[in-house]
């Protein structure tokens, strides 16, 4: 299904979200990291860390106050169309369409993206019968489970086939069963060759995935580098205490 | 600054990738918004038939039959009833799904992720929305128009200012329903209602002719910046063009003015609501 490829990069990024929701401000400062083709790439941090502005700013939906992003070869400020068309997005909460049901959710997505109907039926019905909701299909958003709702939203971020996805906290709220069985998935896709970033403030999971992981805090790059050579820099070999060390806090902090 | 690494040059992305035409990507949005706007048919059809419904069976039949309204009221109620239609319709299907979509579910992003300008995604829901009140103006016409028989001066004769009236006022009702639905939040409906809407209607000169203010100079001026007062007389200088009414150019001028004023000013709110 993977046939792209590319890179998302951001150079100096640094964005600010004005105080639209009260407390989600969170600005980046000199936050400088490269992502690799097919590299899948978790950034972890505390709540407030800057998590969610970076994939903000990565996915063109924050403006940076200054700084370039790049992804899959495209500006993200000057060319957020192009951007947009090549890059998959899972958010925090699902956000289905509540006024379609989960396969329409899919042909419309698909069709926003310019793919012809008929290739937008043959992808969803594959989409949702990898994701084990083909059961699901015409039913009502508001009757999938968190689980059901967060796996429709990977099938929407994959149905115009992606170059980039970019999943923040993906796992937040689902139960152990529902996040072990979304691990499996991101394993396939990245399996692949498709090239993923991945926000979490849950260290094993970000361990599990990640083939590089950026920590970082208060807006700011603190380590980037391999799980394994991330956790040769602590005594007990734990990410943990190699970020509470760094940031002088937990992640749960 | 980065450049594409070698293994993935850009000309490959863009064969895999090609830029899908904006017209494309609007015509999508319009279908989906079609496609829960057939959905919810039998809601649409109460929502935009019952207010005017009830004030074309009281005003248009109830009290001429029994001897309350001068002859000739009908023909200046009538088309006053149409832009009532239409602009509530054009309004409220814009309004309401933009406070729920942005304000509560955040469903509008994955329209606002969609490859086209976030200015766009706004259009789109104007021009729906504009569907939607012509859509309920056509329905009200013939009911409200059997309801109250004969209506005396009514005619079909002036098809071109009647075509400008009716897309300029979905127009600026739409606009002006994308920009309530943009700045105010869930839980500001009710009071959006109370304070906002049931005024437009009971001052929008959809009940009597503008001229008829002639009896309270200061009411007959304050209205004025009621985009209702414009549909309405201009439903009348279409409709039942004898009956009093504002100059035409007027009330053209007026509806292109605000149609721009309000796309102006819920383009700037929304794209602040989109764009962090």
């Amino acid at each position: 299904m993977y046939h792209g490829s590319g890179r998302a990069s951001q150079e100096s990024a640094s964005a600010s979200v004005p105080g639209a929701q009260a407390g989600d401000t969170v600005a980046l400062d000199g936050l400088d990291l490269t992502v690799n083709e097919g590299e899948f790439f978790g950034i972890i941090g505390p709540n407030g860390a800057g998590k969610t502005t970076t994939i903000g700013v990565l996915t063109t939906r924050v403006l940076p106050t200054s700084g370039t992003a790049r992804v899959a070869g495209a500006d993200v400020v000057k060319n957020s169309v192009t951007v947009r068309q090549r890059i998959g997005v899972v958010p925090q909460r699902p956000n289905p369409d509540r006024s379609l049901d989960a396969w329409e959710n899919l042909i419309y997505h698909a069709a926003y993206f310019g793919v012809p109907r008929r290739e937008a039926a043959r992808r969803a019905t594959e989409l949702l019968e990898r994701l084990e909701i083909s059961g699901k299909a015409r039913m009502k958003v508001d009757q999938l489970s968190g689980g059901q709702q967060q796996r429709l939203m990977i099938a929407r971020a994959l149905i115009h086939e992606p170059i980039i996805l970019f999943l923040d906290e993906p796992t937040v709220g689902l139960d152990p069963n529902a996040r072990n069985s979304l691990w499996e998935i991101l394993r396939e896709l990245h399996g692949q060759g498709r090239t993923i970033v991945m926000t979490t403030h849950y260290m094993p999971e970000a361990d599990e995935l990640s083939d590089r992981i950026a920590l970082i805090d208060r807006g700011q790059l603190l380590a980037l580098d391999t799980p394994e050579k991330l956790k040769l820099q602590t005594p007990d070999g734990s990410l943990e205490t190699f970020f509470i060390a760094k940031a002088g806090r937990g992640l749960d902090a | 600054m980065n450049s594409m690494s070698a293994a993935a040059p850009i000309a490959s992305i863009e064969m895999l990738h090609p830029p899908v035409p904006a017209w494309r990507v609007f015509l999508a949005l319009l279908s989906r918004d079609v496609r829960v706007a057939r959905r919810e048919l039998p809601f649409f059809l109460v929502r935009t038939i019952m207010q005017p419904m009830l004030f074309v069976i009281v005003f248009g039949y109830l009290l001429p039959k029994m001897g309350f309204t001068q002859a000739g009221y009908q023909a200046a109620l009538l088309p006053g009833i149409l832009a009532l239609s239409l602009m509530l319709s054009s309004t409220q299907s814009v309004t309401l799904p933009m406070v729920t979509e942005f304000g509560w579910t955040k469903e509008i992003e994955d329209r606002l992720l969609a490859p086209i300008s976030t200015d766009l995604v706004a259009v789109e829901k104007i021009v729906n929305a504009m569907i939607q009140g012509i859509i309920a103006a056509l329905v009200v016409l013939p009911l409200a128009r059997l309801v109250m028989g004969p209506v005396a001066g009514f005619t079909f004769s002036h098809v071109p200012e009647l075509l400008i009236v009716v897309i300029l006022s979905a127009a600026a009702a739409s606009a002006f329903g994308l920009l309530l639905g943009v700045l105010i939040s869930p839980q500001q409906i009710g009071f959006m209602f109370s304070l906002i809407i049931t005024p437009m209607i009971f001052f929008g000169c959809a009940y009597y002719p503008w001229r008829g203010l002639d009896v309270v100079p200061w009411l007959k001026y304050a209205v004025l910046v009621n985009p209702l007062v414009y549909i309405s007389e201009g439903l009348r200088a279409s409709l039942t063009p004898s009956v009093p009414h504002m100059p035409f150019g007027a009330i053209v001028g007026a509806l292109a003015v605000l149609t721009a004023g309000f796309t102006w000013a819920a383009l700037f709110r929304f794209r602040k609501r989109a764009i962090g």
